[in-house]
């Protein structure tokens, strides 16, 4: 995988964000306060941005310009902790001009721990964790067996889809969902839902 | 739901605009979204910067001005600002004593103050961040983000704001902000939900008998719905909150806050259930303030903030102000 693959995967991010903006925007309607969907449009609208306008020479310089762009736009808890993640991800994958499966997993597994050190959540309070975790140990798990990557990172994005789904009956403890104490049952967590959207479109950028 | 806007991608630079025309006291950089006081930092004054998201004014760029902020950072409507305002609004304030920042405790909040407070430590301005916390409808837990910071954001911001412009240095102004926080409480009842501009519809539906109770700020629904009654009832159920929290003696700052799109004269019609309930339980308003303050767009509704006064909390509570929402003694 090269910087085109990680540019594609960025601009089909931008692309689904988009079309999902406001199913994105009430789900947090209903637990939260009713921006999600807006804030990443517009987050990931000014990475296509910043993309086109210093094009990244690396993976890891691309995954930086993303999620610095995330931290300078977004604003809000999704800013920091979706910046930090692509930060996280792009640090790890350092200058190299080529990146392998087993790179990508150390890398999306040191954006897990870049978010769950900013947010202190866990899996199980209802967050973004809950969709990115499954997805790191599908990934992990897929390259032990040695599976191919598009098959390796399809399963990823399948383990965030359905992290998303079982996010519905939590109760949230992190986040403004966590207001609602009980109330908060239910509902899909929109960030949950947002990671699930990320790593599906990792599964498209893949395909191509 | 109709809106007086121009278009849903320009809500917010639309009104510093419409701030930066009609308060030439101010200077507000609408591109970056920072509203400052046009007088800039005073040498040896501790620099005072709060912000948060839209959808609450006047909170916070109303509450610029000498005696309040020297600085606040708008995000977005109900969405933190981002660490880039924050830096740029600390170093622009910073008289050389150092900069408190004032947060309202949401994650958002949270995550972008502190990224914003370590750079501008590595770029050797001092920085200490005060929490604001007193929404009692939130059980503070491990199970929860913690208390929200609602109406007493504006008792720490007016009272710091005060001892910062006597020269007070910056370990004195967190001290007494802090202590500010920690003596005041706040509970909301939401009678209708707001509409974010670029959601177009209502947070949530409420019938026509149906209130909410323990709301935030940011149209989240509240802790629990319940029937309709007379204003009595609606103040006694947030009193209650309140006094089981913190039991209410002695003097008292209030604060009755309109969410946005609550009239004047119901505000007033609370507050005199409010101070019938502290008579009742032995304290007296010795301050008081009724009005739209920390508001939540066009919700309908009301939140009760009270703060336990000190002799200090007093007289920085007297000291002149001159900010666009809160002005007085000069």
């Amino acid at each position: 995988m090269d910087v085109q693959f990680f540019v594609t995967w960025l601009e089909e991010v931008a692309s689904v964000v988009q079309t999902q903006r406001d199913h994105l925007t009430q789900l947090d309607a209903a637990i939260g306060d009713a921006d999600h969907g807006a804030n990443l449009d517009r987050g990931f609208t000014a990475v296509r941005q910043a993309l086109a306008d210093t094009p990244p020479d690396t993976p890891g310089a691309a995954l930086v310009l993303a999620g610095s762009t995330l931290i300078r736009r977004v604003g809000g808890a999704s800013g920091p902790l979706y910046g930090t993640a692509f930060r996280q991800m792009g640090k790890t994958l350092g200058d190299a001009p080529e990146v392998s499966l087993a790179e990508l997993s150390t890398a999306l597994d040191a954006a897990l721990a870049g978010v769950q050190k900013l947010g202190a959540a866990v899996e199980g309070d209802k967050t973004m964790v809950d969709a990115l975790a499954p997805a790191v140990r599908a990934l992990a798990g897929a390259v032990q067996d040695g599976a191919k990557p598009a098959d390796a990172i399809a399963a990823a994005a399948e383990a965030a889809a359905e992290g998303a789904r079982a996010t519905i009956p939590l109760q949230a403890r992190k986040g403004r969902a966590s207001y609602l104490g009980s109330r908060s049952a239910g509902h899909e967590d929109p960030g949950a839902a947002s990671t699930a959207l990320i790593l599906g479109a990792l599964r498209t950028a893949g395909s191509r | 739901m109709k809106k007086l806007i121009n278009n849903v991608d320009s809500v917010v630079t639309d009104a510093l605009t419409g701030l930066a025309a009609a308060h030439p006291a101010l200077r507000v950089d609408v591109e970056n979204k920072i509203v400052f006081r046009a007088a800039g930092p005073r040498p040896g004054k501790v620099g005072l910067v709060s912000g948060g998201g839209s959808g609450h004014e006047p909170l916070h760029g109303g509450f610029v001005g000498y005696g309040m902020l020297d600085a606040a950072c708008p995000g977005e409507v109900f969405t933190s600002p981002v660490p880039d305002q924050m830096i740029e609004a600390t170093k622009g304030v910073d008289g050389g004593a150092g900069v408190l920042h004032i947060v309202k405790n949401y994650t958002g909040d949270v995550l972008n103050f502190e990224m914003a407070a370590e750079l501008c430590g590595d770029e050797g301005v001092e920085v200490v961040s005060v929490l604001v916390n007193d929404d009692v409808a939130v059980r503070d837990s491990l199970y929860t983000a913690g208390r929200r910071g609602t109406g007493a954001t504006l008792f720490v911001e007016k009272i710091a704001g005060a001892l910062a412009e006597t020269g007070a240095p910056l370990g004195e102004v967190a001290r007494v902000a802090r202590e500010v926080n920690e003596r005041s409480r706040s509970f909301g009842v939401a009678l209708s939900a707001c509409t974010v501009p670029a959601a177009g519809k209502p947070t949530f539906e409420l019938g026509e008998s149906e209130i909410e109770l323990g709301i935030g700020i940011h149209g989240e629904p509240g802790r629990t719905r319940a029937a309709h009654g007379p204003a009595r009832e609606l103040v006694r159920v947030a009193m209650d909150a309140i006094h089981e929290d913190l039991p209410l003696s002695g003097e008292v700052l209030v604060l009755v806050n309109g969410m946005g799109g609550t009239p004047l004269l119901e505000l007033y019609i609370a507050f005199a259930e409010v101070a019938a309930y502290l008579r009742e339980k032995g304290a007296s308003p010795a301050r008081v303030l009724v009005g739209n303050y920390v508001t939540s767009l066009d919700m309908q509704g009301f939140s009760v903030t009270t703060c336990a006064l000190t002799e200090e909390l007093t007289r920085l509570w007297d000291a002149p102000v001159e900010t666009p929402a809160l002005r007085w003694g000069r």
